[in-house]
């Protein structure tokens, strides 16, 4: 750990020595949330890893109160559903806070990611935290996913049912993997009942992942936009109150359009079929997932064979754990290259394109387009990523981050000291 | 290794009587959590409620040709068709090899039947089509009398089966199941 630029935790009073000697704790703390070393440079794309653990604790707590009224079965869900909006104080609050809570989270989730691909975040000696984050994302959707089933409407249930089957495209075990997932012969109450409990189960999997990624980036340290390793203490500050000031402002900023969601727009993310109780004789005209799994849902209607689909849309997400090593360039940031950035760009663009066709009717021109950006999906990352390694002529790096954001002949002490009061350290 | 080992127990590679207790235990230890683990999985399986497979008989005598009805068997929904002249002509009129699935999936029958129009039904009722109405793509409930074949058309996904429910375009891989079924009188269909 590049950890000794600033002083570390030094107990003060006779309990916390005493303390210190037995339980270090608060050193614990204080060294990785306030003398811990960040890049001077980090900007606002660097905020959404605490954002995203602030949307951890939001959906965790209102989950847990929600679950405090919600009734687990076929014939009661959508009646306790209803109740929570009408009858519980501040239920309609709590619901929407948490639903739109999981678009929100995956929002920051989406941004985070893109920026560790913007910024070459994977690459060593950072692959070990780029995967942990994936498999994040991997426990994010099954959390959503089981979510969505919980207020038991139409789309809840026959989004349970096509989700539940894509598993019976596994070769000779495939129905009775589907059938050992229902508890039965369709989706029904057993399935709402196990989804319920690891609906409630997997949060605490993903908050002991995060503490592994978070250890795992303390070990090696940010990235930052130059992508050039912290070298000495002129090119880092202390994380408070530097980081925690900047994260704080921009959680605050978040939280504002999070709450325009919640008190203006409650169910703009969500479908409105999802308000008819679930039938199991009749499936809805159109079925769509919520708006964050659009992009896979595209993926796996582009291909017209029930299994190829399937692994083409796990391995949409697959692809993600090998990029550090499918990137071959000695570059990190896409900073200082000119033709990766470029497309990245693309690859923004094509995610969200896939997104927009996942929404529309599985016919016509719509699939010929989800076809060629599948496709094209796959190619950015298993051909153009390794190609542009080899041919790109990267832009020259600075020789440090101070070197490059600190006026020339600062010497010891930074210039911009008005921006950075507290290193008196 | 110790003296002893190498006098009382080992032979010429060196094997202990420790490695071989050592081996055993593991494997030992490696079958009992594998038999701890299996109740932990097993118990997610269909209880014995939902196993007790429950057979219905529905009354067909108010339905004329061309109709359907829908009903309900282990939670999924059984359509019983009077199929048209029309229908049945049209699906006796299909080259097996036009079939993507060339399988009947008729539980009536051997498994191994072809997917002729008649295989989709029981012998001397081939008017009637009892079907699963569940798409074998994902698993949603397709919409009669729809789609380029005038079978039934998923909304989902876009599959497309003909008058027999057998697969015709879209991703579905197979025909659609005939479930067990039988004529107790005329105008009474067991299911199940």
């Amino acid at each position: 750990m590049q950890h000794d630029y600033f002083p570390r935790y030094e107990p003060k009073s006779g309990f916390g020595k005493w303390m210190d000697a037995r339980l270090p704790a608060t050193r614990l703390m204080y060294d990785s949330f306030v003398a811990y070393p960040v890049p001077r440079n980090l900007n606002y794309w660097y905020t959404f890893g605490g954002i995203l653990s602030l949307m951890l604790g939001v959906q965790i707590l209102t989950g847990v109160v929600l679950a405090m009224h919600y009734v687990a079965s076929a014939d009661m869900a959508f009646e306790s559903v209803e109740k929570i909006m009408r009858d519980v104080n501040y239920g309609w609050l709590l619901r929407y806070i948490h639903s739109n809570g999981a678009s929100m989270f995956f929002l920051a989730a989406y941004i985070h990611i893109f920026r560790g691909l913007y910024y070459g975040s994977y690459k060593a000696p950072r692959e070990v935290l780029w995967i942990l984050g994936v498999i994040i994302l991997l426990l994010m959707m099954a959390t959503a996913f089981m979510g969505y089933v919980l207020p038991w409407g139409q789309m809840s249930f026959w989004g349970a049912t096509v989700i539940t089957n894509l598993f019976s495209a596994i070769p000779l075990v495939g129905n009775a993997i589907t059938t050992w997932l229902w508890g039965g012969f369709t989706v029904g109450d057993p399935t709402l009942n196990r989804f319920f409990s690891l609906h409630y189960l997997l949060p605490f999997m993903i908050a002991g992942v995060v503490v592994l990624h978070i250890w795992a980036l303390h070990m090696t340290g940010q990235t930052n936009p130059t992508g050039v390793e912290v070298k000495s203490k002129q090119d880092v500050v202390p994380f408070s109150p530097h980081a925690t000031m900047k994260d704080g402002f921009a959680m605050a900023l978040f939280l504002i359009l999070f709450a325009y969601f919640v008190f203006y727009l409650p169910n703009y993310l969500g479908h409105s079929d999802n308000y008819i109780k679930a039938n199991p004789l009749q499936t809805p005209n159109h079925i769509v997932p919520e708006w964050y799994l659009l992009p896979f849902y595209a993926i796996l209607r582009s291909i017209p064979n029930k299994l190829l689909g399937v692994i083409a849309m796990f391995g949409s997400i697959g692809v993600l754990f090998f990029v550090p090593w499918l990137d071959t360039s000695r570059v990190r940031s896409a900073v200082y290259r000119p033709l990766y950035k470029q497309f990245f760009w693309i690859l923004v663009i094509v995610a969200i394109g896939l997104g927009y066709l996942g929404s529309q009717p599985p016919e016509g021109g719509y699939v010929i387009a989800a076809r060629i950006l599948t496709v094209y999906y796959f190619l950015h990352f298993l051909v153009i990523v390794p190609l542009l390694g080899l041919f790109e002529t990267p832009r020259q790096r600075p020789a440090s981050i101070a070197e490059a954001v600190l006026p020339p002949g600062g010497g010891g002490q930074p210039a911009a000291s008005a921006a950075a009061p507290e290193t008196r350290g | 290794m110790t003296a002893a080992a190498g006098a009382g127990h080992g032979d010429a590679e060196g094997v202990t009587r420790r490695d071989f207790l050592l081996i055993a235990t593991g494997a030992f230890a490696a079958v009992g959590a594998a038999a701890t683990a299996w109740p932990f999985i097993d118990q997610m399986n269909p209880d014995a409620a939902a196993l007790a497979l429950a057979s219905i008989e529905v009354d067909i005598s108010g339905v004329e040709q061309g109709q359907s009805i829908i009903v309900n068997w282990r939670g999924k929904p059984v359509v019983i068709r009077y199929r048209t002249e029309k229908e049945m002509q049209e699906s006796k009129q299909v080259p097996l090899d036009d079939l993507k699935d060339p399988l009947a999936r008729n539980d009536n029958l051997a498994p191994d039947a072809p997917a002729t129009d008649v295989n989709r039904t029981i012998p001397g009722k081939e008017e009637w089509m009892v079907m699963i109405q569940v798409c074998t793509h994902l698993g949603c409930i397709p919409l009669g009398q729809q789609g380029e074949f005038g079978g039934w058309f998923c909304p989902c996904h876009g599959s497309q089966y003909d008058t027999a429910g057998r697969i015709r375009f879209g991703p579905a891989p197979e025909n659609m199941y005939i479930p067990p079924y039988s004529f107790t009188t005329d105008t009474v269909i067991r299911v199940g």
